[in-house]
């Protein structure tokens, strides 16, 4: 019977149906990071239980590491004492732990994915939302809270309910200065912030069958935002060859390329049933951007902002609560709207393609004089690579800060926030209040290329009207 | 432990999309462990709302010692961290009743025994009056009848998925027992995951 990936993956990963109704579901990769996972280990050993799966437990640090003044012991002392427990807990269980001196340390979802940790087929669970961001892959990927991470430590399994699967089509191509993130941006504007509760999101058509892996991870990486906890690709080409070569990847040409068969087969058959469908033409997306607390609330650059006047009483207390925390006024573009930071990283759109994408904006200009900017590669290897391309001096020149890895600014856990009620162009994924470490600063979401062109022009503006520099970097 | 009744007083926090960074800024994640964090609840919110001249539900005098959280659609949304509910269930919620919840937020509720139910829109409205009447009333959810209810006063039906239901009610919340129940049917869906057979010859 045809399928999709969904329920082929689902039913591999499948051991028992609870007495509940629930799936236990056999979870193959489990990745952790320094802040949901402390008080799972607590739990784990009150009760005297041992973590069953080590070899399949991977861990690293990224919420809360400094990007700059690395060395231990940190300023922090609370990120210090974090780093120290997860170290622990890693030793203590025989957890590979990717840390600061590792060259490979960074953002849990940017490096399951380029050590090849992340593969078609697998159920991936993390405690953290975004872990949806591995579904690039064609991989069952999850975020879940820290008692279930106390289950997968203990049983390599969740208790999980069956999820429906909504089949979301983009369809023709994408317009010069459309980006993924104004793809996954317009994909929740229309389904909504809560559209996707209890789907699983299945992304593909012709725009996704033409896009690189890192722009399928920034489109799944957001399926959270739009209420889906899990958001997929099926395997094709690009996957396979994105794996080839990659440390964890199956090593040895025959088992490659047997893999790659395998993986090949997982993707949904052409006569699956899917419980929804949605189309969207390509053509039809401009580059968008956020003006209010939640992802949903975007507009296209062109846009001007809503009037809760003209909207349904339902819709008008969220959208003048929005307005009055942006301190913005119905009605008025975006577009000239004076920013005072710029921040080029998070789990979104912290890749090499992203800062590449960037660097070709800023090279050759400088950062307006009132905004503060600084590019957080999502990875060590991310920032060695752009640094072998010479990415930073473009970034230095211009003047942005170049720092070590880490989610940094996108929740602002270590030193890196807005202050007061300040106005950011930010790559990253959430625009909630206080989200970037000021209870009232304000975080406008976009592409890494229009947070670049925001940077240097001091002000939102619509990167279709910037010329570009020569792109940099040679796999465009 | 069962979880059939939760009974108490009410407190409302109104709006749609209240994510969990409202419910727990970042900031205060940085612990090892939950205790002590109901101190930092709605944290911003509270001060934005005394900004305005307001005062947040949480910092009303009657608030204190309420049990049953009242909340519009969406309520949880975003970050994953079992901060918020765990803070919630620390400040003594032990109910959430909601015109919907985020998925996550739900399922970390659930696993500490912390009761999500959602009623209907309408319904909402009257039981967010209700439960700013003063003096302020004595509820009951139940999920036994699926009913949130005043004495014999009034009542509503509440819905709840039904295998989180069954998890309150048989007292199975806590999923880890029931996880390492069958330890070797997990082994024998780990012996047949080609994936897992392919790495542990690389390991
Ligand atoms: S970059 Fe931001 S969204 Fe991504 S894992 Fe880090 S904190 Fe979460």
């Amino acid at each position: 019977m045809a399928g999709t990936l969904f329920d082929k993956v689902w039913d591999a990963h499948h051991v028992r149906t609870l007495p509940n109704g629930q799936t236990q579901l056999y979870v193959g990769l489990h990745l952790m990071h320094e802040v949901t996972s402390p008080q799972a280990f607590d739990m784990l050993h009150a009760r005297g239980w041992t973590v069953r799966a080590p070899h399949r437990t991977f861990a690293t640090l990224d919420h809360i590491v400094p990007t700059q003044a690395q060395q231990r012991p940190f300023a922090d002392q609370m990120a210090e004492a974090m780093t120290a427990a997860l170290e622990r807990n890693c030793r203590r269980h025989g957890i590979p732990l990717f840390g600061l001196d590792s060259g490979l340390q960074g953002i849990v979802h940017v490096v399951g994915p380029e050590l090849g940790l992340t593969q078609p087929g697998m159920t991936i669970a993390c405690g953290d939302s975004h872990t949806s961001t591995h579904g690039a892959f064609g991989a069952l990927a999850f975020g879940i809270g820290t008692s279930q991470v106390r289950d997968v430590l203990a049983s390599q399994s969740v208790a999980l309910s069956r999820l429906l699967v909504r089949r979301i089509d983009v369809q023709g191509r994408l317009l010069q200065g459309v980006t993924a993130k104004d793809v996954i941006l317009s994909i929740i504007r229309q389904l909504g912030v809560q559209g996707g509760a209890g789907f699983a999101y299945e992304y593909g058509g012709t725009v996704l069958d033409a896009m690189s892996m890192d722009e399928r991870m920034t489109i799944c990486n957001m399926s959270i935002e739009g209420g889906a906890r899990i958001g997929y690709v099926n395997p094709d080409d690009t996957t396979v060859e994105f794996l080839r070569g990659r440390r964890f990847a199956p090593s040895g040409e025959r088992e490659f390329d047997e893999a790659a068969e395998r993986w090949r087969r997982l993707a949904s058959d052409a006569g699956a049933r899917y419980d929804d469908r949605v189309g969207i033409q390509g053509e039809a997306i401009a580059p968008t951007v956020t003006w209010g607390i939640h992802p949903g609330q975007s507009i296209a650059i062109d846009e001007r902002l809503p009037d809760p006047a003209a909207v349904s009483a339902g819709e008008r207390a969220g959208i003048e609560d929005a307005l009055t925390f942006m301190k913005f006024t119905p009605g008025m573009p975006l577009t000239g709207t004076r920013v005072h930071v710029a921040f080029i990283g998070s789990c979104t759109n912290g890749r090499l393609s992203d800062l590449r994408e960037a660097a070709s904006v800023v090279r050759g200009q400088h950062v307006a004089s009132h905004v503060r900017a600084l590019v957080v590669p999502g990875s060590q290897q991310v920032r060695a690579a752009a640094e072998a391309e010479g990415l930073h001096e473009i970034f230095l020149e211009a003047g942005f800060e170049w720092r070590g890895a880490g989610c940094s600014m996108c929740l602002a856990m270590n030193n890196d926030r807005l202050v007061g009620d300040e106005l950011c162009a930010s790559s990253s994924n959430r625009n909630f209040k206080g989200r970037q470490g000021s209870p009232t600063g304000r975080t406008l979401l976009m592409s890494p290329a229009m947070v670049a062109a925001a940077a240097v022009a001091g002000e939102v503006v619509d990167i279709r009207t910037v010329a570009q520099g020569t792109p940099t970097g040679a796999a465009r | 432990m069962k979880i059939e009744t939760v009974t108490g007083r009410m407190v409302v926090v109104r709006g749609a999309d209240i994510d969990t960074d409202r419910i727990m800024p970042a900031r205060f994640l940085k612990v090892i462990s939950f205790e002590g964090l109901e101190a930092h609840l709605f944290a911003d919110d509270r001060v934005e709302a005394r900004g305005q001249g307001g005062v947040h539900p949480f910092d009303r005098p009657d608030a204190a010692g309420a049990s049953i959280l009242i909340a519009g659609p969406n309520f949880g949304c975003g970050s994953s961290r079992e901060h918020a509910p765990q803070a919630l269930r620390r400040w003594g919620i032990g109910a959430i009743v909601a015109a919907s919840f985020a998925e996550i937020f739900a399922g970390n509720a659930t696993a500490i025994g912390l009761v999500c139910a959602t009623v209907s829109a309408e319904d909402l409205d009257a039981l967010m009056a209700h439960a700013e009447r003063d003096p302020p009333l004595q509820v009951t959810v139940d999920l036994a009848q699926l009913v949130v209810r005043s004495g014999p006063e009034w009542q509503m039906s509440i819905g709840m998925p039904s295998a989180t239901r069954h998890a309150l009610t048989s007292g199975e919340w806590d999923a880890t027992e029931l996880l390492l129940a069958d330890y070797d049917e997990v082994s024998r869906v780990e012996a047949r995951l080609p994936y897992l057979r392919a790495t542990s010859r690389n390991a």
